[in-house]
């Protein structure tokens, strides 16, 4: 029953996934990265991870993607128009193929990994208790580095993207 | 329920690979940027997958990290790409080329 | 996963569907109706059917008459607007919002022979979390409805609907840290049972004893994510005609005032659940009330459940109301007022509830 809806899911996130890229209108593809996001945090919940699919839809898809929507409603960006030289077209018939190349070779890698996870997850495995118990004692340091990082890019953040007040010095 | 993990890890392997498919191949900055989130859902969607296959939340607490770091990175390089667009109104990859030698 | 479940499962769900679809259409008769008491007028008495009785049946043809006309209304899409995003964004902007019911409890329990069902519709572990998910989405109705209707005024609209949205999102998930804090968990159930004993014998433990600012702090960071007055900006109605949605007609404009009223339903049922102890009523157990003099009351089970799912909502609507009263008194913020409100003083003041609820749990056991 899980394989199934996993099945399911699957084939949709990787439709969603290939709109992302191949959608010339980059509204639409953001559109389809915010439904990407949201199928994975099914996969999430369907993998027993419940704090970390919450935390998928409220910090991915509920933030990054609408900053996003944002700039790209800000830069008024139109359609894009892929070039259609010869050479161009070669190139990006070659990436498709790495891609392709890429995408079975991973997949071999990963079959006969780990073992499937067969044996019923610990009593609040995945709930916040149990990631919150890991994230304060093991993960102490990373935790603060990270804020310090959220700091640093708030701070860039907005200093990049004023507008210029004094004229630059030629 | 029960989900085998090698199937999830091939979702994940494909999804990368579909990542790196859209930054070699569309010239949008803004799209390129998309599809390097993809990839870090990716990398996030393992991790979760092993996680469960180990019965440890290690690998969730990872996840977390790099979530943050994802959005810090989204946040600092949406500002780039608008600072660099009021000088040269263009979005697009190929043209963005003035560090070139 | 037997039928059944799934069953009890599908009659919950479509019972709060139904619950908060009547709550809104209540509310937006009681708000013409109280306005109309506020501002001294009469308001909306003149929709009747043949003009006798007995079809005049005074403010049930206004709650009939409006959504008819707005179903019979023509669609009109702008000329130049994206139309799949323009059809899109009114389902965007409806579903986070009816969606984030599933995780309030509106009663205790109810048990039927041997099956007993948890009246919630989805029983979360991570149920305050689903809730903050559910209405970090609804950014997306406003901006995208905004953005395509390729007009000046709904994309100002946009732009600043969605910027006071996702900037008290902050203020509202840090006002229930304090609460989280507080009882332990991010079960909204097990929250609500958690109100239910009293201080001396006497007073409810309700959430709003134990964080007051807390409270008042997601009340105003509520009232803000729902875009009502004093935050109503985004369709500022004397500068922005409607702001983000002014080119919306007929059904997807209904779908916009439906979202409007139905997040105020919503952010009074968390707050109910929250702060006001959900379905408790004061003194009433399972088996019937428990006065402090030691009279016991012993009431059937029905009855209890049907008192608890009674409370739930008298308490919701008081809210509602309450929400309406500040709407119909209160003048507009100015853009930057918001601004500043959101992220120069509730911000603050929700850390050092934080930290004032944190140095108080460690003191106090």
């Amino acid at each position: 029953m899980g394989a199934i809806l996993f099945l399911v899911l699957a084939v949709l996130t990787i439709a969603a996934a290939l709109g992302v890229i191949l959608h010339p209108n980059p509204v639409k593809s953001a559109l389809f990265l915010i439904v990407t996001l949201f199928l994975l945090a099914v996969v999430f919940v369907l993998l027993e991870a419940h704090m970390i699919a919450a935390l998928q839809i409220i910090v991915y898809a509920g933030a990054i993607m609408v900053l996003f929507v944002f700039v790209i409603m800000l830069l008024n960006l139109g359609i894009d128009d892929p070039d259609r030289g010869r050479r161009q077209v070669v190139l990006r018939g070659l990436a498709w193929l790495g891609g392709i190349v890429l995408a079975v070779e991973l997949a071999l890698l990963v079959r006969g990994g780990p073992a499937g996870n067969t044996a019923a997850a610990p009593a609040g495995y995945g709930g916040a208790l149990a990631v919150a118990q890991s994230l304060y004692t093991d993960f102490l340091l990373p935790f603060e580095l990270t804020s310090i990082l959220l700091l640093v890019a708030v701070v860039g953040a907005v200093v990049l993207a004023q507008k210029q007040r004094r004229p630059t010095i030629s | 329920m029960i989900v085998p993990t090698e199937w999830v890890l091939m979702l994940s392997a494909v999804l990368f690979a579909i990542g790196v498919v859209g930054v070699l191949v569309r010239r949008n900055i803004i799209v390129i940027f998309m599809a390097i989130e993809l990839m870090l859902n990716a990398v996030n969607l393992t991790f979760v997958a092993l996680a469960r296959s180990r019965g440890a939340v290690d690998g969730q607490v990872v996840v977390f990290f790099v979530m943050t770091v994802a959005a810090a990175e989204a946040a600092v390089g949406l500002a780039i790409i608008i600072a660099s667009f009021r000088n040269r109104t263009t979005v697009n990859a190929d043209e963005l080329a003035l560090l070139r030698g | 996963m037997g039928l059944i479940e799934v069953g009890i499962a599908g009659v919950k769900a479509f019972a709060v569907l139904m619950m908060v679809l009547n709550l809104s259409a209540i509310l937006l008769w009681v708000e013409r109706k109280g306005s109309a008491l506020i501002q001294d007028r009469i308001g909306a008495n003149r929709a009747n059917i043949f003009g006798i009785m007995p079809f005049n049946l005074g403010f049930i043809n206004t709650l009939i008459a409006d959504p008819l006309k707005l179903l019979t209304k023509e669609d009109v899409v702008p000329k130049g607007a994206d139309k799949f995003l323009h059809f899109l964004a009114p389902f965007l902007a409806v579903f986070p919002v009816l969606v984030t019911f599933a995780a309030v409890p509106f009663g205790d329990q109810l048990v039927i022979g041997d099956t007993v069902i948890n009246l919630q519709v989805a029983d979360l572990d991570i149920g305050i979390l689903y809730v903050l998910a559910m209405s970090s989405l609804a950014v997306y109705g406003v901006v995208l409805g905004g953005w395509a209707s390729n007009s000046r005024w709904a994309l100002l609209g946009g732009i600043r609907g969605s910027a006071q949205m996702i900037s008290y999102e902050i203020a509202m998930g840090l006002a229930l840290i304090g609460v989280i804090m507080t009882f332990g968990t991010l079960d909204l159930q097990a929250i609500a049972r958690a109100q239910g004993h009293h201080f001396f014998d006497v007073i409810p433990a309700w959430g709003i004893i134990y964080q007051p600012l807390g409270f008042l702090i997601f009340l105003i960071a509520g009232i803000a994510e729902s875009k009502r007055v004093p935050f109503d900006l985004p369709e500022g109605e004397s500068e922005l005609i409607s702001g983000y949605f002014t080119e919306y007609s007929g059904m997807k404009q209904a779908a916009f005032m439906l979202s409007d009223f139905a997040e105020s339903v919503v952010v009074a049922g968390l707050a109910t659940t929250l702060f006001f102890g959900a379905w408790q009523v004061p003194f009433l157990f399972r088996d019937g009330f428990h006065f402090p003099g030691g009279a016991i009351v012993a009431l059937p089970h029905l009855v209890v459940v049907v008192m608890q799912i009674l409370s739930f909502t008298i308490k919701v609507f008081v809210l509602c109301i309450f929400q309406i009263l500040v709407r119909w008194t209160l003048p507009r913020y100015r853009y930057d007022q918001v601004m500043d409100l959101g992220w120069k003083y509730l911000l603050p003041l929700a850390l050092a509830n934080m930290l004032v609820t944190g140095v108080a749990i460690v003191l106090l056991g």
